[in-house]
This record gives structure tokens, C-alpha cells and sequence, in this order.
């Protein structure tokens, strides 16, 4: 099972479990990670899944699609190289120990 | 079985239920419950359709648009053998691969960069509405605040001329009333249609619309080429269609709920960051929208019962908000719920596309509220407005006090 690791804005970290097949935002939601706010349920409509993706990381996501990217332009706090939606990021067993950190606000 | 729609397939329960009947919206929850404890999938012996109305089910229909279609309405009319009563949306009533074009043009003038650029005059807007009605005191929480807020920022948003506006509540009730079967609402509706299908015809010209408003940038991208000209207009007329009537039946459920839970209203008034997710949690309450239709595509199977091709399925959106397979309290109004999931603006490739100006709207409203107002009292009876798809009060009178 991938272990997912959140870093909270106030550098608490917490270790999930995930299931592969499940999206990084649907981990969150489901074990009370509440900065991933996905008010749109990962219909890549909102903005509010925003993450930072860890650096050592990033190369190793799928690339974002172009409507993503677009969203992207709109998240609340500030826009980073690594920022990405979580909804989009779906967990395969590769992704074992993918660490993201969490912004201060989604809206 | 039968396409012709006759009879049900084996083993789905019937139901002489009339969903769209005066009685069931007077009250729609027991009758709700008794739908989801039939079974995952009920037949409508009036109206000759299925329904889902577990969560599940709702949430697998909305998520799989070539086998439950949209082209052939969202209504109970068939597209296929009716011919539609207006011309087809191109985006609500239009199927993969031909709907992702027009979604992405409606998705990027209603995105969430656009909303932050909004985000201040609709704060604006709404306080100085709060102001006005602390001064007044006693007022109609309908007319007075659930329509007159969304009438002062959403018309200038997408940039209407200032006359002629009245009409454009009855042309959204006209719109919702048309999806549900041909009963009374729909055909009195149609009847009175002509003068406001007029209005909103012209409004969606080019050359009536502001510039820099949801309106002009549609017609922009038909200069760059995402869309025809000849779309332009369908698409400004969705956002009429679907704009505003939705987002004054949702403010109205939020002010209904905070009206009637008093403690959470005193949970709000702690907190007023908690303004989005309370108006987030009376669209999962109360589903201002508690309907919509979708057609199969082929012969398939939903949790057992098989559904034969060219029959109507009926999604109560309102019935999957209150599943307690899914939700936990369900009948409980909670501004601290975790909402994500709620269908009430769909879900898939048709969930809502003007979920963040209802958002953005319901927030500004309750957030003034609970900046300004220490106690909201329904004063008179709450009366309620009939529609075949949408829910919400025709009038609810209240006395507010400054905080
Ligand atoms: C609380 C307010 C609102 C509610 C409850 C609501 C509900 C819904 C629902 C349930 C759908 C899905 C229809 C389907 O699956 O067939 C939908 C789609 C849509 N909504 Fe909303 N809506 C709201 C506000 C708005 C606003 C403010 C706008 C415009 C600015 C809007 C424009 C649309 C459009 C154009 C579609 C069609 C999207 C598509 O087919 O891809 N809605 N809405
Ligand atoms: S949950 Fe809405 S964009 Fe990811």
C-alpha cells in the first residue's frame, strides 16, 4: 500500500495510507487532511486541492493536462513550479512515499 | 424492457409516486426515503421512467454521459421522438466528444481566476444589501435578499443592458419548469413563454452585451476560433438560463436553514470563515435543483436491474444529498460538514459550470450576515414556490437585528 505524506503549512507531517487507483486528493479527504478543501469532488472544476508537490518528486507525476495548468492560474495562495492539483495526481504503487506539502489556503 | 417504455424490467419496484406533483414538493423528504429504500433502481408507473435515488447509483449515471446521454434532453421529453420546445443547449443537452468544446469555452469565463477578479465587488455588494436591510428591519428574505442580490451582481456580471431585466426570472422558471413532464407548471409556463424567449434571444447578441462581462468574453472566443459565431449566443443564453434562478433558490435555502437551526447560525456568527461551507451544506440540504434526466444509450445494467435503451432515467439529486449510505446525520443541517461529494451540482462532465458564482455569491451573503446580524426570526409563514425542478420558498418574512 503507498504511503502518501502530507507537510502541513505548520510543518506538522502526517503519513496515509493509500490505495493505488485513488487520487491524492480523495486520500486526503478520506483521512481528515482538512487543507485539501475539493469542493468540486476532483471534477478539476475548483481549485481548492491545491498542492505543493516536493521537488525530488515532481518528475515523476504524469505531466498536468491543459486545463490543470489553467486552474492552476487561479488557486489561492501562491502559484509554484511544483504546484498541482491533487485531484489530478492518481496514486500507483510508484508513487510509494510521494511527500506534498499543503498551502495555507484553497480559497 | 421496452424502449417503447411500457412496462419495467423484472424486479424493479414500481412506484405510483408522482415526483413532480404538488404534494410530493410540499414535502419531498418521506417520499425521497421511500424511493431509496425501494431498491438502487424504481419505475414511475405514471410517467413511464426510472429513477435512481441512492447516492450511488445518482453518482454512477452522472459519471458515465455515453451510456446515460444528455443530447436527447435532460427532461422527461425525448429529443428522439419530440421535437425540443427551444433549440438544444449546446452544452447542457450535448454529449462527448462535441460537448468538451463548448464546456471548456463556458469553463475558462467562469474560472477561478475570473472569480477573484469578481470576488470584491460581490463582497461589496452583498454588505452594503446587509446594510440596507438592517435598516429596515422586517423584510422578505425571498424578494428582498435571495433575488435582490443575485439581480444586482449577476446581470452586470455578464453584462445585460438595465431593461428588460424582469424578465429574467420568468425565463428561468420557464427553463426548469420544462424539464419536468407535461403537466400543469410546464404547460402554463410554455404558454406564457413567447415575450420572454424574445427578450432573452436579443440579450444574447453581441452587440447587447458589455464589454468585459461573462457575456462578451463568450463571443470572444468565437473570434478565436473555439466556437462558431452561431454558438456564441447558445452559450450566453445557458448562462441565462441557468445563472440565476439557481444561485436565488440557493441563498434562500441558506437563509431558510440559518433562520430555522439556530445553533448554527450561532456557529456561523463564531466563525464567519465557515459563510462558504454553510451555503455549500444548504445546496446538500435543501438541492435547489432536485432533478435531472438522462437517456440510455444501449442496454445496461444498474445494481442488478437492466434497463433496455431509450429510456428515461430520473436522478433525484435531492434523494442522493440525504442518503445515509453516504452521509452521516443526513437530515441534519451542519456548517462544519465535510460537503465534498454532494451531488447538488452534479457531478462528471456536466457538474455545474457556474458552481464557483454560486459559491462566491452564497459566501458574500452569508459572510455579510454573519458579520452584521445578531439574530435572524422568521416573522410569518414561509410559502413555497412550485417548480418541476427547482426547490425553494416563494416568500419567507423575517426580522433581523444588528449585531
Ligand atoms: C446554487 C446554484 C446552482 C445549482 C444548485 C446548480 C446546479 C446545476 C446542476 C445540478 C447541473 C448539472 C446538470 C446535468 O448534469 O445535467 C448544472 C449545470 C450547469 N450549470 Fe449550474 N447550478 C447553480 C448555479 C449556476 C450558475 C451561477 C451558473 C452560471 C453562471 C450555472 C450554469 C450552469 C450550466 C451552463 C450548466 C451546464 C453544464 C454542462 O452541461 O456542462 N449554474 N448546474
Ligand atoms: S477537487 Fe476541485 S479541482 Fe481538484
Amino acid at each position: 500500500m503507498p504511503t502518501i505524506i502530507f507537510n502541513r503549512p505548520d510543518n506538522r507531517s502526517e503519513r496515509v495510507d493509500a490505495s493505488a487507483g485513488d487520487s491524492v486528493m480523495q486520500v486526503a479527504t478520506t483521512h481528515g487532511v482538512d487543507e485539501i478543501v475539493a469542493e468540486c469532488g476532483g471534477n478539476a472544476m475548483c481549485a481548492t486541492c491545491h498542492v505543493y508537490v516536493d521537488e525530488r518528486w515532481i518528475a515523476r507525476l504524469a505531466p498536468m493536462s491543459e486545463e490543470e495548468d489553467e486552474l492552476l492560474h487561479g488557486v489561492a495562495a501562491e502559484r509554484l513550479p511544483n504546484s498541482r492539483l491533487s485531484c489530478q495526481i492518481k496514486i500507483t504503487p510508484e508513487l510509494d512515499g510521494l511527500v506534498v506539502r499543503l498551502p495555507d489556503r484553497q480559497i | 424492457m421496452s424502449a417503447s417504455g411500457f412496462t419495467p424490467s423484472a424486479g424493479v419496484p414500481h412506484m405510483d409516486i408522482d415526483p413532480f406533483s404538488i404534494e410530493f414538493f410540499e414535502d419531498p423528504h418521506p417520499a425521497h426515503e421511500v424511493l431509496r429504500e425501494a431498491g438502487p433502481v424504481v419505475w414511475f408507473d405514471k410517467w413511464k421512467v426510472y429513477g435512481v435515488a441512492r447516492h450511488a447509483e445518482v453518482h454512477a449515471v452522472l459519471n458515465d454521459p455515453l451510456t446515460f446521454c444528455s443530447s436527447r434532453g435532460v427532461g422527461l421529453s425525448d429529443f428522439a421522438k419530440e421535437k425540443a420546445w427551444r433549440p438544444q443547449s449546446i452544452i447542457l443537452e450535448a454529449d462527448p466528444p462535441e460537448h468538451a468544446r463548448t464546456r471548456a469555452v463556458l469553463s475558462r469565463v467562469l474560472s477561478p481566476t475570473v472569480m477573484k477578479q469578481l470576488r470584491g465587488s460581490f463582497v461589496a455588494a452583498a454588505e452594503s444589501r446587509v446594510e440596507a436591510l438592517l435598516a429596515k428591519g422586517s423584510f422578505d428574505a425571498i424578494a428582498d435578499l435571495a433575488e435582490a442580490y443575485p439581480l444586482s451582481v449577476f446581470p452586470d456580471a455578464l453584462g445585460l443592458k438595465p431593461e428588460g431585466r424582469e424578465n429574467l426570472l420568468p425565463y428561468a422558471s420557464l427553463v426548469f419548469n420544462s424539464f419536468g413532464p407535461p403537466n400543469r407548471l410546464r404547460q402554463d409556463a410554455i404558454e406564457r413563454s413567447a415575450p420572454h424567449q424574445a427578450y432573452v434571444a436579443e440579450q444574447c447578441q453581441r452587440e447587447n452585451l458589455a464589454p468585459g462581462g461573462f457575456g462578451a468574453c463568450i463571443h470572444a472566443r468565437a473570434d478565436a476560433g473555439d466556437i462558431t459565431a452561431a454558438e456564441a449566443p447558445l452559450l450566453v443564453r445557458s448562462l441565462l438560463s441557468a445563472g440565476l434562478d439557481t444561485t436565488v433558490n440557493g441563498i434562500g435555502a441558506a437563509v431558510y436553514c440559518l433562520a430555522r437551526f439556530p445553533d448554527q447560525w450561532a456557529r456561523l456568527r463564531s466563525d464567519p470563515t465557515l459563510a462558504r461551507n454553510a451555503f455549500e451544506e444548504a445546496v446538500r440540504f435543501e438541492s435547489p435543483v432536485q432533478t435531472f434526466f438522462r437517456t440510455t444509450t444501449r442496454d445496461v445494467e444498474i445494481s442488478g436491474s437492466r434497463i433496455g435503451e431509450g429510456e428515461k432515467i430520473l436522478m433525484f439529486l435531492a434523494a442522493a444529498n440525504r442518503d445515509p449510505r453516504r452521509w452521516d446525520r443526513p437530515d441534519e443541517y451542519d456548517v462544519t460538514r465535510k460537503t465534498s461529494g454532494h451531488v447538488g451540482y452534479g457531478s462528471g462532465i456536466h457538474m455545474c459550470v457556474g458552481q464557483l458564482v454560486a459559491r462566491l455569491e452564497g459566501e458574500a451573503v452569508l459572510s455579510a450576515l454573519a458579520k452584521r446580524v445578531s439574530t435572524i426570526e422568521i416573522t410569518g409563514p414561509a410559502t413555497r414556490r412550485f417548480n418541476n425542478t427547482l426547490r425553494g420558498l416563494e416568500s419567507l418574512p423575517v426580522s433581523i437585528k444588528a449585531a
